[in-house]
């Protein structure tokens, strides 16, 4: 309902006149857009034609008319200077998935925007990230599957020795890359938001450059300005990186071997979707973590059963507490030489031989070369100060006017969905409605086998801020074991955990570790992002037998004093 | 088992688990009803501080607990709150942790083997020197919570170890590979090593760079089973005081002559000592063979059919006996007290398979209901097990008749010693062409096989066996029935 009207509003503005830009071509590519098939915004696109089948006419003008005059209203505040006076509403640098979502939502908004590219457009998450390694992922777990034997069996299946063919799973992690990059080139082009390929830098207040090496500069104005430059894989220093042996995520994703025996440096995300690839490829693998134990980050509990099950029986050992301080390629008839050093005494520890290095350490920031000086602001570690509405924060404190920056630049959440809400957060303001991102409602998963997901906070930070604030704090837990779908499918191996406070039902945290993790979180997370309560969500009605009845089975297990709200549903209806 | 726990779980799809909320295993909950805690009564009477770990009860419906895994090895030190075992219950597999420091003596219980609530699975000894009194204990426990199942077959030398304080033959060809260079072994070896209990130090590496892959482990572990000397004895199946008697058996023959000059003494590993404390004991049961022709021609006919479907010879033969017990329920029954017949509900063929200095029998369980093709899958699992020495207990141990088969070898007939358990084995001898005259006086040439079975007299007699031979005699000669 929520997104039928906003794009019920969209329809009304694009039919008001604007004098910074020709409303007749904006409107016909709007037209165009709908028959596509839009990887972000399909949803939203079908929600409208539906709406707008069954809203009546009166509701359609009543509604739009009181966010048209909302609109008019906020330009005229949030911009003093005539309209006329810039080429853009909205300029967006870079143009990967947080760039994306705000670009999209502008077009929604009614701005004139244009998104400033230097590299290919969909960002690391399309091209180097989240998009391929899915590719890979999906591969490892049916390798997974068809070796695993006795699964097999205990399904009453019958596969002779499974095997694959190293540039065919290769090409299907690239051509998935570039399917889904030019679905949001197009979703771009269709909405009419202007693509304007170079690097972009800021020379001024809502003035950037933007051109290729070797070309003249393009200098192009806008009302507001939304850095969303990413970042690379972050390497620490001592590792020489040649692209073959001693490789970043960037390199592992094209899958240009396989080796034998790789190590992998971090047991975040990154390290932990590797190892799936790779030892279900047939690889086996070293982690080297500096924290004490593997995968921090993650609850402990979960932390712990996901180490039962993605590490102790695969052919994967580990060292913890202990830093890579020094990685050479193979070279010379010498194999990969990690040197490992003692996080705590800084003493050298051991030498691993091994055939290739993955640097899976995290992320840094990319915002060198932004012209950041030309405004007075100064990078923190390379990332962009921000405050809790993605406002950039000068040197001095201040904010900096017009100019937001989101995703991996701002560093507040490393994950391609928190910028792309970031973007829309942003556009929301621009457009003159206040808004701020709840991080805590942002689910975040790791796509192993089985997968891990998790939205909120872990139980030690649940129970440190209870501590703080005075409340209690309760866990409740449920098993796949007793799922029957998960028994179907013979994956019985899962535990769900929720982190709550039983005296007025509000969750805190929800930690998924079972089939199908990732897809699962997302009841948790819009309970958490809307405010929904235990004693309410519980009544929820789901179908059996599907695994959301894991979360279903969670809810009601908890125990809450607080009584349901007297009407969740404003009018129910019998049958 | 397997099949009680997921109707279990099944049956619970539908309700909530609020009723029985998972228990938190920390041991800051006293109310917990995790009963991983020394038995302060125990606590009494043992001296020194050596504590045994229960199998908790991790649910109000709970009777026994199966261990998934153990998180910690014999050996391992552990401290207070840290995961020892996974055990698994109804519902879930649930992380067990300590209650005190110390260090993991002995495991009672072995993965995927089950105790009920409040058996003791494992002992936990507080310093290093208890670790040989804990150990006795859980010899004596693992003694006395399976009295009535002793592995009648050669255990694998993995597994079960003589006594430790035997002396390891001290000269013994290890071959020593440690140069100049550190060991480099590759995770998944390291993994193996740990298991099979193989010193890394001692393998030799023909990976890349010269390092240890699992392969070489398990060359090493099938080469040096001796050196698994070092493990503890908790799998043992006798008490402390019976591997003494287990050699003297294994001596008795010292009273001979001396040996001629020259000769050396390499004393059993692990497997050979328990065939031939089999073998020693079998003298008690008063067999009788009776010997049998097969005309293989259609069998032989019908293995070319199904060879390339993966079926062997090994399973075409374990079905037709199968079949043939089916219908001679006796001669898959055995005696067990000298004063009665237990007949067996399933039909479980062990099959005998020289591995590398040893002999070992897994089993083909449920032959006679298995079809030809999954048996000939189960068998080539089970062979591969074998050699890498990772059969289970119940996949060595569970047989109810014994097929031994030497035709290979182009042997025309043998003679097989029954195993102590068991109420008959069948000796194959090699199909070869023969001249036969029929019922008419006329000549042919058939493929004749000769099948000599060895049967326990008290229970088994002559007519039993030559009827049992007629049945499997008809199967083999119109196999059709084999396939269906």
């Amino acid at each position: 309902m929520h997104s039928a009207l906003s794009s019920l509003s969209f329809s009304q503005v694009t039919t008001v006149p604007r004098s910074n830009y020709a409303f007749d071509s904006h409107s016909s590519a709007f037209a165009l857009s709908q028959p596509l098939n839009l990887r972000f915004c399909g949803l939203r696109r079908e929600a409208f034609g539906f709406s707008s089948l069954t809203q009546s006419c009166s509701g359609r003008v009543h509604v739009s008319s009181r966010g048209l005059s909302k609109k008019i209203s906020a330009s005229a505040v949030g911009n003093g200077t005539p309209l006329k006076s810039f080429d853009y509403d909205l300029i967006i640098i870079g143009a990967g998935v947080g760039g994306h979502g705000a670009a999209l939502h502008a077009v929604e908004k009614g701005l004139k925007t244009a998104i400033i590219e230097g590299d290919v457009v969909g960002g690391t998450c399309v091209n180097r990230g989240c998009v391929p390694s899915k590719a890979l992922l999906a591969v490892s777990g049916r390798m997974r599957e068809l070796q695993s034997e006795h699964h097999m069996k205990a399904l009453g299946l019958q596969v002779s020795a499974a095997g694959y063919d190293r540039q065919g799973v290769a090409d299907h992690a690239n051509n998935l890359a570039s399917k889904i990059r030019s679905n949001l080139t197009n979703s771009m082009k269709a909405l009419g938001v202007d693509i304007l390929t170079g690097v972009g830098t800021i020379v001024g207040p809502q003035k950037v450059k933007y051109g290729k090496v070797g070309f003249p500069d393009n200098i192009v104005t806008a009302k507001d300005i939304i850095i969303a430059t990413g970042s690379v894989p972050f390497v620490p220093k001592g590792i020489e990186v040649d692209g073959k042996t001693v490789i970043t995520s960037d390199h592992a994703l094209k899958l240009e071997f396989v080796p034998d025996w790789i190590a992998i440096v971090g047991s975040g995300y990154i390290g932990l979707e590797f190892s799936d690839v790779y030892t279900a490829l047939g690889s086996e693998v070293t982690f080297i973590e500096a924290l004490d134990q593997l995968m921090p980050g993650f609850d402990p509990e979960i932390g712990k059963l996901a180490q039962r099950v993605l590490i102790n029986p695969r052919k994967i050992d580990y060292h913890t507490g202990v830093f890579a301080t020094k990685i050479t390629p193979a070279r010379d008839g010498k194999p990969v030489i990690i040197e490992l050093t003692d996080a705590k005494t800084k003493e050298p520890k051991d030498t691993l031989e091994v055939d290739a290095a993955l640097i899976a350490t995290g992320r840094a920031p990319f915002t060198n070369g932004l012209g950041l000086e030309n405004i007075n602001v100064v990078t923190q570690r390379g990332f962009v100060p921000v405050d809790e509405r993605m406002r950039v924060i000068d040197a001095n404190g201040k904010l900096v006017p017009h100019l937001y920056c989101i995703g991996d630049a701002n560093g507040k959440m490393m994950l391609a969905h928190a910028a792309s809400a970031q973007g829309i957060s942003v556009v929301e303001q621009v457009a003159g409605r206040d808004h701020v991102v709840n991080h805590l409602s942002i689910p975040a998963a790791c796509f192993t086998h089985p997968e891990i997901s998790m939205v909120g906070m872990t139980e030690p930070q649940a129970r440190e801020k209870a501590e703080k604030e005075g409340f209690e704090v309760s866990v409740a837990k449920t098993s796949f074991k007793a799922n029957t779908k998960a028994l179907a499918e013979n994956e019985g191996e899962g535990l769900a955990k929720l982190i709550y406070r039983p005296d007025n039902g509000e969750i805190l945290g929800v930690h998924i570790f079972g089939l199908h993790a990732a897809d699962l979180i997302h009841e948790a997370s819009n309970a958490i992002a809307l405010g929904t309560r235990i004693q309410d969500i519980k009544f929820a009605v789901h179908a059996h037998p599907t695994l959301s009845e894991v979360l279903d089975e969670l809810f009601k297990s908890a125990k809450v004093k607080a009584p349901a709200s007297s009407s969740p549903v404003s009018e129910p209806v019998a049958v | 088992m397997a099949s009680a726990f997921l109707s279990n779980t099944t049956i619970s799809f539908s309700s909530s688990l609020s009723s029985s909320p998972l228990p938190r295993l920390l041991p800051s909950i006293s109310s917990s009803p995790i009963r991983f805690k020394s038995n302060p009564r125990r606590i009494l009477t043992v001296r020194s501080k050596i504590r045994e770990i229960f199998m908790p009860a991790l649910s109000s419906t709970m009777t026994e607990g199966k261990i998934v895994s153990w998180v910690k090895s014999e050996g391992d030190k552990l401290s207070k709150g840290e995961s020892v075992v996974v055990v698994e219950s109804d519902k879930a597999d649930m992380d067990v942790e300590t209650f005190y420091d110390g260090i993991l003596a002995a495991i009672v219980v072995g993965e995927g083997e089950t105790a009920p609530v409040g058996a003791a699975i494992g002992i936990l000894a507080e310093t290093e020197d208890e670790i040989a009194e804990a150990k006795a204990k859980a010899a004596s426990k693992s003694g006395a919570s399976t009295p009535s199942a002793p592995p009648p077959s050669p255990a694998p030398a993995a597994t079960s170890t003589p006594a430790p304080p035997k002396p390891a033959p001290a000269p013994a060809p290890a071959p020593v590979a440690e140069g100049p260079r550190k060991t480099v072994a590759t995770p998944h070896a390291k993994k193996l090593a740990k298991q099979h209990k193989v010193d890394i130090e001692s393998a030799v590496g023909t990976g890349p760079y010269g390092r240890i892959t699992s392969a070489d482990i398990e060359a090493a572990a099938g080469i040096v089973p001796s050196k698994t000397n070092v493990g503890p004895a908790v799998v043992v199946e006798t008490t402390p005081a019976a591997p003494p008697k287990a050699t003297a058996a294994a001596a008795a023959p010292s009273s001979l002559p001396p040996p001629v000059p020259g000769s050396t003494v390499v004393p059993f590993t692990t497997m050979q000592a328990a065939v031939s404390k089999n073998m020693v004991e079998s003298l008690s049961v008063p067999t009788f063979r009776v010997g049998y022709p097969v005309t293989t021609d259609a069998l032989d006919a019908l293995y070319e059919k199904v060879k390339p479907k993966g079926v062997t010879m090994t399973a075409l033969l374990a079905k037709a006996a199968a079949m043939a017990l089916a219908q001679h329920p006796v001669v898959n029954a055995s005696c067990k007290d000298g004063k009665s017949f237990t007949y067996n509900s399933n039909i479980n063929i062990a099959v005998a398979v020289a591995i590398n200095g040893g002999l070992i029998t897994p089993v083909l369980q449920d032959a006679d209901k298995l079809d030809l093709y999954l048996l000939s899958q189960k068998w080539k699992e089970l062979v591969e097990k074998a050699r890498a020495k990772q059969l289970q207990p119940l996949e060595y141990n569970s047989g109810t008749f014994t097929l031994s088969n030497l035709g290979m070898f182009g042997v025309d007939r043998f003679d097989a010693i029954l195993p102590p358990g068991q109420g008959a084995i069948m000796a194959v001898g090699a199909s070869k062409p023969t001249v036969v005259a029929d019922a008419d006086g006329f000549f042919s040439v058939k493929n004749k096989m000769l099948v000599n079975v060895t049967a326990d007299h008290r229970i088994v007699y002559g007519a039993d066996l030559a009827a049992f031979l007629q049945t499997f005699s008809k199967i083999v000669e119109n196999p059709e029935s084999l396939t269906l």
